[in-house]
């Protein structure tokens, strides 16, 4: 209780002292001399931003940009770490993990979600059907990983499972598996994990450009006896495009930046890390401050080109409407 | 076009027979449409079912008693009939040193919640309605700029700030030690601003400029405005992005995971239960409830509050 107490003194603690230094600024501005009033408020209301964000985000990767190029010591080592990268064999697998991932997540979860919009779409008890597959968006990712861990449970064959998948698998005569443990295929079973998560993100946004698309071509189109199929391939699919563009590049930036569901399931041992979960490793576990920079520089002109090329659909599509 | 008959979308349930009055489409294609619509619902409920069961089995199970979750899946919950709470007094309650503490851990993450998501929204806010309502020069370069900010990923920034964090004293007094939530609340403002000042300067902007016009001209300062004015018609996009900021800290693993040490004292409920699965990982019946108390409050946010949740969300998808 006492303890409780403590830490919700630090708590208000805290926000008195945030409040008062606001406080202080809106004082300032209000009284400074009418000469100097209009800069100072733009100074007063722009500086906490300001300085946080150089300080905090801006030096921190110019940094760590720098950081890139040195050893565990310090001392500037040229590309040694890049070179680390690309030839070390364990580093490989992260690199080639980390394309699987960025290659099935966004295609799968879009996919899916797309089919599962177009089912839903206008059936009995739409709502609900939607919260049910969106909900894991709601979750963190370690809950997530609790879960499916849940599901791959492994009991040796002499003793009942207590893993769902494992238990189909033997209720259809199979033996039980390590899901987790065995490369390759456990980096698969954790791009399912991202896979069931994502798919929801993708089902709104895409049930609601399809909501969008106006009565009277599809009208048009039944009236000319199109099949569903045919609706769904020349109707519903150019409708949406930009929607779609704009899901599949989101989650491919969601995907790069995947570590919570590695570092949960299987801490990025048994060859399942990614460029994320081993930066991490790297810099703040195995000492290697350099290593860890260069993966996150990597990570960072990977992410770089979807970004900008996600912000250029999105700002096409406000220009449409 | 107003003239073109509507067909009604027919229910999946609907009795054969049952003709929709008005609109009559040849009877074949009708009754393939009904059974291509028919199949799709069954094809989206199987769907939904696959995505429901694994958080179903994870929450039967944390209301098994222990042995019943070692001994066999929690589909045999409808044979034996037995619940219980214990996993949950266990996880939350129980002092014993074996004990998971999670009672603490959720405490922390609320500590950590709460200011991590009032500070960057107000200092956003500021910063926005200068962006939207200042006059200076180079305004846009300097918000273009800040926008982009949004492609650093948070790894670009972690390594040098917890040494910046570490090397911050006046003399041998530590400003912000670790193992405090300090060094969590600010490292989270900082990673929330770029994207918190772009979509509040969208809002912002839209509002109508008589409305400050006229305070100015009542002698109003800008501060008076901001406050007054500003912060109360904001309120549906500051209630947008503070959940999408409340659950993004919420469910965060790495920047805790940096920054917060791992004590019972700071470390946020998330980084708990990580941890609890390297170590412990086949306790299921601490696993299990564990979960769940880290999941309830993100739950409860989205089913009361899904409208504003799914708003923010769709705009705070490229964030971190």
């Amino acid at each position: 209780m006492e303890d409780l107490g403590n830490k919700f003194l630090q708590v208000v603690v805290a926000l008195a002292i945030f409040a008062a230094i606001i406080g202080l600024i809106m004082l300032i501005v209000d009284r400074a001399p009418k000469s100097f009033r209009d800069k100072a408020t733009v100074i007063g209301f722009l500086a906490p931003a300001a300085i946080l964000l150089v300080v905090g985000m801006i030096w921190p990767a110019v940094q760590t940009s720098l950081l890139a190029f040195t050893d565990r010591d310090g001392n500037l080592n040229g590309i040694e770490n890049f070179v680390w990268m690309f030839t070390e064999p364990t580093a490989l697998i992260t690199l080639r993990n980390t394309v699987l991932w960025v290659i099935l997540v966004p295609l799968l979860a879009s996919g899916i979600g797309l089919v599962y919009a177009v089912f839903i779409d206008k059936a009995k008890g739409e709502r609900t059907l939607k919260a049910l597959v969106f909900m894991p968006m709601a979750i963190s990712m370690v809950g997530a990983g609790v879960i499916w861990r849940f599901v791959y449970a492994y009991k040796g064959p002499e003793q009942e499972q207590i893993g769902l998948l494992n238990q189909i698998l033997v209720w259809f005569g199979g033996e039980p598996q390590q899901f987790l443990l065995d490369a390759p295929g456990n980096t698969f079973f954790m791009i399912a994990v991202m896979v069931w998560i994502q798919v929801g993100f993708a089902m709104v946004i895409l049930s609601a450009a399809i909501k969008g698309i106006p009565m009277e071509i599809v009208e048009a189109a039944r009236l000319d006896g199109a099949s569903a199929w045919q609706q769904f391939r020349d109707i519903t699919i150019p409708s949406i495009r930009g929607a779609l563009v704009v899901v599949v590049t989101t989650i491919t930036i969601i995907t790069l930046k995947v570590f919570d569901i590695v570092r949960t399931m299987t801490a990025g041992n048994y060859d399942t890390s990614v460029i994320a979960n081993e930066m991490y490793t790297q810099a703040f576990r195995a000492n290697e401050p350099g290593r860890g920079a260069a993966l996150a520089l990597v990570l960072f002109l990977m992410v770089l080109p979807v970004v900008v090329y996600n912000a250029r659909v999105l700002k096409q599509q406000r220009q449409i409407r | 076009m107003s003239s073109t008959p509507t067909i009604p979308p027919v229910p999946a349930s609907a009795q054969p027979g049952e003709t929709p009055a008005g609109a009559q489409p040849p009877i074949t294609r009708r009754v393939k449409q009904k059974l291509t619509s028919r199949g799709a619902t069954i094809a989206a409920i199987i769907i939904a079912t696959v995505w429901t069961i694994p958080t179903l089995g994870l929450l039967i199970s944390s209301f098994r008693p222990e042995e019943n979750i070692q001994r066999n899946g929690w589909w045999n919950v409808f044979g034996d009939r037995e619940l219980t709470a214990d996993n949950y007094v266990d996880v939350l309650v129980s002092g014993g040193s074996q004990s998971p503490n999670l009672g603490q851990y959720f405490v922390n993450s609320l500590a950590i919640v709460i200011p991590a998501t009032i500070i960057p929204l107000v200092i956003a806010a500021m910063a926005a309605y200068m962006f939207a309502w200042g006059k200076f020069r180079g305004k846009d370069t300097m918000f273009v700029f800040i926008f982009a900010l949004q492609i650093i990923p948070l790894q670009m920034a972690l390594i040098p700030l917890l040494s910046l964090f570490v090397n911050l004293q006046i003399g041998d007094f530590q400003l912000l030690p670790s193992g405090s939530y300090a060094q969590l609340w600010i490292a989270h403002s900082i990673f929330a601003l770029p994207l918190a000042i772009f979509l509040l300067h969208n809002f912002i902007a839209e509002i109508p400029g008589e409305v400050i016009e006229a305070a100015r001209v009542d002698g109003a300062g800008h501060a008076t405005i901001f406050w007054r004015i500003i912060i109360p018609l904001s309120v549906p996009a500051l209630a947008s992005y503070a959940i999408f900021q409340f659950l993004w800290v919420w469910n965060d693993l790495l920047v805790a995971l940096v920054f917060s040490g791992g004590t019972p004292d700071v470390a946020p409920i998330t980084q708990r239960l990580a941890e609890l699965t390297g170590t412990r990982g086949g306790e299921w019946h601490r696993l299990t409830a564990g979960a769940f108390v880290s999941m309830i409050v993100p739950l409860l946010v989205f089913f009361g509050l899904q409208r504003y949740f799914v708003r923010g969300l769709l705009a705070g998808g490229l964030k971190g």
